[in-house]
């Protein structure tokens, strides 16, 4: 007699089989696509001839797609580090301070997660148009100013979220524990309360550096022709003919996301191995 | 032994809640003493001011008669226990144990030794190393002993130090801080809302209610003249009958009492007239058990002292302790039909048989001396 499957043994019924499946499919299809394509020894993308590292010989010998990447990378970076430092200052501010307006300052900072990309994508191009002319000619990296000035603002909220979900579990008495022993407030916050906060700075930084490096909206009102994006500069090939080379650079792309999150997972897996909340 | 802390009239509002109301209070020094009330009666507050956590709205602190109201809590010669104990979970126990000394610049190698110390000083030698989640609920609690007092505070603080742990382990506890006080003749300030506990450890208590100072006395002050009912229910427990001085003389006192129906000696006098409500108060184990049977006369038994007080009732119900029983029992009350007042009595069971002596339903006689018996006038 055939045994039915338990409770708990998802993996023996078929419609759910079939589900899992799907979602597999659209999930990393698309990408196995643009993978396989990267080495495919034809202009045209559609067809399978031969493999080939052309595309990314090609992909490193242009110039303005290589110069765009760097841009990305050092927006994304400088992004991370000022989003971490602002979010978390954010973050501890409103759940360590009671001041009148918290409740109006706690909306404020999340409105930029709510807000439609757009909306906030014309708002920085009126800024800076109107209010902050970024000034034009400056050196690289200065020149990138505009565009992390946009990212770090809707990028922060999100590390404070992250931050803030993670001082929830955090026992105040520590804090005081370490005033008692003496030490001042800064140092009690660096001893004490950043060592919990560990596992979410990671978690954020991570979020900040993704959110930045792929955001094409805000950055394409906010970018200047000196100063265009690997996103911006991918949709602009794109509109004159999808070459492989789109696609070796994308793919090169994807392994440093993949390769960077598996960090930052296995950074997080040990600090919540060494001191459970 | 001179005065180390003084709070004068400290008053601590939270919004329009007062948590603390006026309070005058010194603690002398050396001494073991504990902040005793029920939850939300301002004793964890007064603590936590003392420990610089929490600024008092009107008036001031003084340790060592040095004015301390308003230092921030890393200038104050206090150190604390927590509640949750606070062990920094990303140190290792020596570490934790070193981090006062470390902002204190205590050099290396002297801050290896004391840490050492206090911890052979709570019996861990041996789990320096071990990081905090692998030790047990009392184990940390050594820690964050050990932590404290390493710094050789003039005063240390205890925030219900005990109250995490489970029954037999506390009372283990109990006896070991005792002996640590004793070892390192620091002061200690406790709160606790476990009456048991501050008995045990304490060698004087302030029962707080509602951010005021009820009593503040000895262990065995407050429970044996206890200032007020507050005070009496609170510190164990408590029977308590209106009456009014019929009589008063040089060495005793008449007292009625109308719910029982009886005038009670007392072997004191009350200072008051006889319009003045009082209250007696009877502990329940100093009052005694008699068998009735049929008779409804009073026993006078052979060798009864002079004052020796006796009222007939009923037992309603019996819990059995082990070490002791528990009565209660219904008074028969000045008008016969009507219900009267009960009362609590507890018996040692200083035999195995004692248990059976009584039975429910049974009528008997209860009796105390003059001198068991406390009047109250508020």
């Amino acid at each position: 007699m055939r045994e039915e499957p338990g409770l708990l043994d998802y993996a023996r019924r078929w419609p759910l089989r079939l589900m899992v499946g799907t979602t597999f499919v659209f999930l990393y299809a698309p990408l196995f696509v643009l993978i396989a394509f990267s080495f495919n020894d034809s202009r045209r993308t559609a067809r399978w001839v031969g493999f080939t590292l052309d595309w990314y010989k090609a992909a490193f010998a242009d110039r303005e797609l290589i110069a765009a990447l760097g841009n990305s990378l050092t927006i994304a970076a400088a992004t991370t580090l000022l989003s971490l430092i602002l979010g978390t200052l954010a973050a501890i501010a409103l759940w360590r301070f009671r001041f009148t307006g918290r409740a109006a300052v706690d909306g404020a900072f999340s409105l930029p997660i709510v807000a439609p990309e757009i909306c906030m994508g014309v708002a920085m191009l009126i800024f800076f148009a109107r209010v902050l002319p970024w000034p034009v000619g400056l050196p690289w990296p200065l020149n990138l100013g505009a565009i992390i000035i946009a990212h770090v603002a809707f990028a922060f909220p999100f590390v404070a979220v992250v931050i803030r979900a993670r001082l929830a579990s955090f026992n105040r008495e520590m804090e005081e524990a370490a005033r008692d022993l003496g030490a001042g407030p800064w140092r009690a916050l660096a001893d004490v309360v950043l060592p919990h906060l560990g596992p979410a700075l990671v978690a954020g930084a991570l979020l900040a550096f993704t959110l930045s490096l792929d955001d094409f909206v805000i950055t394409f009102f906010t970018a200047g022709p000196d100063t265009v994006t690997f996103p911006v500069k991918v949709y602009s090939m794109v509109r004159f003919s999808v070459t492989p080379k789109v696609n070796a650079i994308s793919t090169l792309l994807l392994v440093i996301t993949v390769i960077l999150t598996f960090i930052a997972l296995r950074l997080q897996a040990r600090a919540t191995a060494e001191k459970p909340a | 032994m001179g005065t180390i802390i003084e709070f004068r009239n400290i008053t601590k509002r939270f919004g329009p809640v007062v948590a603390v109301d006026d309070v005058s209070l010194t603690i002398n020094e050396g001494e073991f003493f504990a902040l005793l009330g029920p939850s939300g009666c301002g004793k964890t507050t007064l603590l936590r001011m003392l420990a610089g956590f929490e600024l008092p709205t009107r008036g001031q602190i003084f340790i060592d008669g040095k004015d301390i109201s308003r230092a921030p809590p890393n200038r104050r010669p206090v150190n604390m226990v927590f509640q949750s104990y606070a062990v920094f979970p990303h140190l290792s126990v020596l570490k934790n144990i070193e981090y006062g000394l470390r902002m204190d610049g205590v050099p290396a190698a002297e801050r290896r030794a004391r840490a050492e110390a206090a911890l052979s000083l709570v019996q861990l030698e041996g789990y320096g190393e071990r990081m905090p989640d692998q030790l047990s609920g009392g184990q940390r609690q050594r820690v964050a002993l050990a932590r404290a007092v390493v710094k050789r505070p003039r005063v240390l603080l205890l925030d219900e130090p005990l109250s995490a742990l489970d029954a037999k382990l506390r009372e283990e506890l109990r006896f070991e801080m005792s002996a640590l006080q004793d070892k390192l003749g620091i002061t200690f300030v406790m709160v606790t809302h476990d009456q048991d506990e501050a008995l045990v450890l304490a060698t004087r208590c302030a029962v707080m209610n509602k951010g005021s100072l009820m009593q503040v006395a000895t262990p065995a002050d407050l429970y044996e003249f206890p200032a007020s009912r507050l005070v009496a229910d609170f510190i164990g427990s408590v029977n308590l009958f209106a009456g009014n001085v019929r009589s008063e003389e040089a060495n005793h006192a008449i007292i009625d009492l109308p719910e029982l129906g009886i005038s009670a000696w007392l072997d004191h006098g009350t200072g008051t007239s006889e319009t003045v409500q009082l209250w007696l108060a009877l502990r329940p184990e100093k009052v005694e058990l008699m068998k009735r049977g049929t008779t409804d006369r009073p026993p006078v038994m052979e060798g009864t002292p002079p004052g020796y007080n006796v009222a007939a009732g009923t037992i309603l119900d019996i819990a059995y302790l082990g070490s002791e029983s528990v009565y209660d029992i219904r008074l028969d009350g000045p008008e016969t039909g009507k219900e009267g007042k009960r009362i609590r009595v507890i018996r040692p069971n200083l035999t195995r048989w004692d248990q059976e002596d009584f039975t429910w339903d049974e009528p008997v006689w209860i009796g105390w001396h003059a001198e068991a018996a406390h009047i109250l006038q508020q």
